[in-house]
């Protein structure tokens, strides 16, 4: 077992939250896909920190933070959602384009 | 021999909870698979010798935050969308990630490999001191944003009109 195993599994995932993120048009299904992208960089996080540096825990302290912020971002972004359902009444963001000049 | 078998099935799952997530038609299908995938996250994090980590993923991914999306696809009859969930920039899109994978890998498989030999476990009494003393500032920086964040989910999902 190798750093290059975790690190595959860990480029897999981004790249699969990065097609979602570009291929997905409701907003929801678009937050999971960055879920997907926020875990693929924990798990590069703590497995770089436990094969290079195992004395230090500055993976798995960096994982922390992002799964604190990741718990802050998509409690936000759903509020945001669901107020622009209210308004909208839709999710779509192909419809959702009154910043477009 | 039975790591490896282990991290393939992990990462199977893992690999597959994310498919299903990106591919599925049924939103309520594409949150059972991001659990799918976040539980498996969290089995790669116990191999990683990392406990304490894997029991946070469970309780705030697994726990929370599936909730929380299960509740927002409720409230957003997201279903309505069924049937047609990507847009016309799929074609790009599957081109821009596999370019990505391909980036990834080439760049981590030219690296040397570090081996497995070498790896500890971290006690959970050291990670909270290192967590309380080097990290101290960036932890209440963390706890201030929370505090923010639940303020202005409050504001912005008031009834008001602003």
């Amino acid at each position: 077992m190798s750093l290059f195993y975790f690190q595959i599994i860990s480029a897999a995932l981004f790249s699969l939250g990065v097609y979602g993120v570009l291929a997905r048009r409701n907003a929801v299904l678009i937050l999971l896909a960055i879920e997907l992208m926020l875990n693929a960089v924990s798990i590069n996080f703590v497995a770089a920190a436990a094969f290079l540096d195992p004395q230090n825990f500055m993976g798995q302290v960096a994982a922390l933070f992002v799964i604190a912020l990741a718990a802050a971002e998509i409690g936000l972004a759903l509020a945001i959602i669901l107020r622009l359902h209210r308004y909208r009444s839709s999710v779509n963001i192909e419809e959702i384009n009154l910043l477009k000049g | 021999m039975i790591e490896i078998i282990v991290l393939i099935i992990l990462g199977g799952l893992c690999l597959g909870g994310g498919l299903g997530v990106v591919a599925s038609r049924n939103v309520a299908y594409a949150t059972i698979c991001l659990l799918i995938a976040l539980l498996a996250v969290a089995g790669i994090y116990v191999m990683l010798l990392s406990e304490f980590l894997a029991l946070v993923q469970v309780l705030i991914y697994g726990g929370a935050v599936t909730i929380v999306l299960l509740f927002a696809l409720m409230l957003t009859r997201a279903h309505e969308l069924e049937g047609r969930q990507d847009n016309r920039q799929r074609p790009i899109a599957i081109c821009v990630s596999l370019l990505i994978f391909a980036a990834i890998s080439f760049a981590t498989y030219t690296n040397e490999q570090a081996s497995a030999t070498d790896r500890v476990s971290a006690p959970l009494k050291t990670l909270g001191t290192e967590l309380f003393s080097s990290w101290l500032i960036p932890f209440e920086i963390t706890g201030l944003i929370l505090l923010i964040v639940l303020l202005g989910v409050v504001i912005i999902t008031h009834k008001e009109k602003i």
